[in-house]
């Protein structure tokens, strides 16, 4: 379904990760339109084509926004966790419904293919990190079939699409995507490692899932057939935003080990090649994320309205 | 000539943490007593230890640790009588919680290693070290990738950051010679007395202890050995002939020659269960660039899918796959014995 007006949102932070996301709702979302960009630097590059494409800008932060005659549905914050600690309440206090793609985790934890329709209050939502849009997905399909004890993720990006914030902050990073595994994979433990590779030309974001299941699992047979589909199935759901979403090879099953705790484990290889909105395609962490935010605010967009329905047949 | 008088040089031994690879992480408290013991008794002033990828290395992609390496660490605290207990880190696998338990538990040396061109994820946790009063150490791992120019501006931003000694680490063991006292030039140049500069050699292709005499005559102040040269890839330079070819080029070191010959050949030798070999697989890794720690999971892989460990390790240098990069391997075992198939 579509609304019946687009909604209008802002986006916050004029870096990488805004500067995609500002492209990736313009040519991709069906019921969000960008109305502002705010930064902090009026020379930036986020800036300059935003507002060549007509989005009304500011570098005069947030204070700004909310001063505005007409406050946008949705804001998208793309500076820091600790900007976005700082905002929170004040989207709220606006009844502006955040999209925070920064690892604040001021709201719940969202991967929209997982746990979108369990959320209730979603006025601030929160999209991890951009490994954690890859991975947990696949997780939570594993632990939908059987108990996942542990799981362990390896993501490797480009060393070219690790901007600052990345760089200065990889434990926040890590910690936020190893609690993620447990909070939307299901995983009793998670653990989360990522690598920076500067190879030319540059490498296209991966990830390999590493989920530890019960040993009869991991023999052929109809529990192992299940995790197939319900891998495959994550997948597919993922490609419909994430077109360049794939697996490398197979899942591939190990049987149990005395040091895995006496499970088995699957392994999935998962390359994410990006649409090139901004970045060029190997910058798949961008992608997975601003992709995971777009259909987000499409998916509430319809639920804002669909309540508004209600409330007006109720009245 | 040299003489005693002209190069005084740290020997740290990394027995127990690059040898941790060798050993599939299974080392033991009883392991990491005894050794420590008799390191501590010859006068090795740093040791090592964690599980062979750092803290928090024990998992799916690197192995995982017979016994808790926080344990290790506690064991190799109370062992050592004048030796400072180090640990490693890798930045994006380790996190500032790791460092802080292994300080509780006593290191008081923290070594943090990052891909030569990525020192800037590395700044928060020098910073925190250095707060915690612990020693630093920077390691630039992979440097044959980088030119000498480039692996100092990569030292520059460690140093600035904290770190009080920057590393050449040959993870490949791909350096040559010249290829290791141009790059410790560069460092000293760059660092001049904000940080001292050290060398890490493996053995792929022979050249450990060659490659340190020409970076202790450089200007390298710390440098690294294992134990009858426990380590990943081909192992590493072994520690007792570094000191022995050390005494003979008047490089003063401070430690017991004879008494790490006795504890490379009484106390680790005897729990070896795989000897440091230069065989097909690892001279690949030397020739080829390869992380030395991939070579026991490409030996792995090749046992599961039927394709050689040297082939593999030829495609992971070609790929440029960089330390951390373990999960790559099954991927290319996989795509290669598909190719074959």
């Amino acid at each position: 379904m579509t609304v019946t007006r687009k909604k209008t949102a802002a986006i916050v932070g004029s870096g990488n990760i805004g500067t995609d996301l500002m492209f990736k709702i313009m040519r991709r979302s069906q019921n969000v339109e960008v109305k502002y960009m705010i930064g902090i630097d009026p020379n930036s590059d986020g800036l300059a084509r935003a507002a060549r494409l007509g989005v009304t800008v500011s570098a005069e932060g947030v204070d700004w926004l909310l001063a505005q005659d007409e406050l946008p549905d949705f804001v998208f914050e793309c500076t820091s966790a600790k900007a976005h600690a700082a905002n929170a309440d004040k989207y709220k206090a606006a009844g502006i419904h955040a999209i925070d793609l920064t690892p604040a985790a001021v709201g719940p934890y969202l991967a929209p293919v997982v746990n979108l329709d369990s959320l209730t209050d979603v006025m601030n939502v929160n999209m991890i990190t951009c490994a954690g849009q890859a991975t947990t997905p696949i997780v939570a399909a594993v632990s939908s079939v059987v108990p996942v004890d542990y799981a362990e993720i390896v993501a490797s990006i480009a060393s070219k699409s690790a901007g600052p914030g990345t760089r200065a902050n990889v434990d926040e990073f890590t910690e936020t995507t190893a609690k993620a595994l447990e909070v939307i994979g299901g995983a009793k433990r998670g653990k989360a490692i990522i690598i920076i590779n500067p190879v030319e030309p540059p490498m296209i974001m991966r990830n390999t899932i590493y989920c530890a299941i019960p040993a009869e699992a991991a023999e052929p047979g109809q529990t192992q057939d299940a995790i197939r589909t319900a891998i495959d199935e994550a997948a597919a759901k993922i490609r419909d935003y994430v077109p360049g979403y794939e697996l490398r090879v197979e899942p591939q099953f190990d049987t149990a080990r005395e040091d895995w705790n006496g499970n088995g484990r699957v392994g999935v290889w998962v390359q994410v090649k990006g649409a090139a909105d901004y970045l060029p395609e190997y910058a798949g962490n961008l992608d997975i994320i601003t992709a995971a935010a777009t259909r987000t605010a499409d998916l509430l967009a319809e639920r804002i309205d669909a309540a508004a329905e209600t409330i007006g047949a109720n009245a | 000539m040299s003489t005693a008088a002209e190069y005084s040089v740290r020997l740290t031994d990394t027995t127990l943490r690059d040898g941790s690879h060798a050993m599939s992480h299974k080392f033991t408290v009883g392991h990491v007593r005894s050794t420590v013991r008799a390191l501590d008794d010859a006068g090795v002033k740093v040791i090592e230890v964690t599980h062979g990828d750092g803290l928090g290395g024990s998992s799916f992609n690197y192995g995982f640790s017979l016994t808790p390496e926080l344990e290790l660490v506690r064991a190799a605290v109370d062992e050592a009588k004048q030796a400072k207990i180090a640990v490693l880190m890798l930045p994006g696998l380790g996190t500032i919680h790791d460092l802080n338990q292994a300080h509780e538990a006593g290191a008081s040396v923290a070594r943090i290693a990052t891909h030569c061109t990525e020192a800037d994820i590395s700044i928060q946790h020098f910073q925190h070290a250095r707060k915690l009063g612990m020693e630093t150490v920077g390691f630039l791992m992979l440097s044959h990738r980088v030119s000498p120019e480039e692996l100092a501006k990569q030292g520059r931003i460690m140093a600035d950051a904290g770190c009080q000694c920057v590393y050449v680490v040959d993870s490949a063991g791909a350096l040559i010679l010249e290829d290791v006292s141009d790059r410790v030039s560069a460092l000293v140049a760059e660092l001049g007395s904000d940080a001292q500069v050290g060398f890490h050699g493996h053995q792929n292709m022979s050249f450990g202890v060659a490659n340190s005499v020409f970076a202790v005559r450089a200007g390298a102040r710390q440098i690294d050995g294992t134990l009858v040269a426990l380590g990943a890839g081909a192992g590493n330079s072994p520690t007792e002939v570094l000191a022995a070819a050390f005494d003979r080029l008047g490089i003063n070191t401070g430690v017991d020659v004879q008494g790490l010959m006795a504890a490379a050949e009484d106390v680790v030798k005897p729990y070896i269960t795989r000897m440091p070999v230069m065989d097909r697989a690892s001279i690949m890794q030397g020739y080829a660039g390869v992380y030395s720690s991939f070579l026991i999971h490409a030996e792995r892989a090749a046992d599961r899918y039927g394709v050689p460990a040297w082939k593999i390790l030829e495609e992971v240098g070609k790929a440029g796959y960089v330390g951390g990069q373990e999960d790559m391997i099954v991927d290319v075992a996989v795509q290669l014995a598909g190719a074959n198939a």
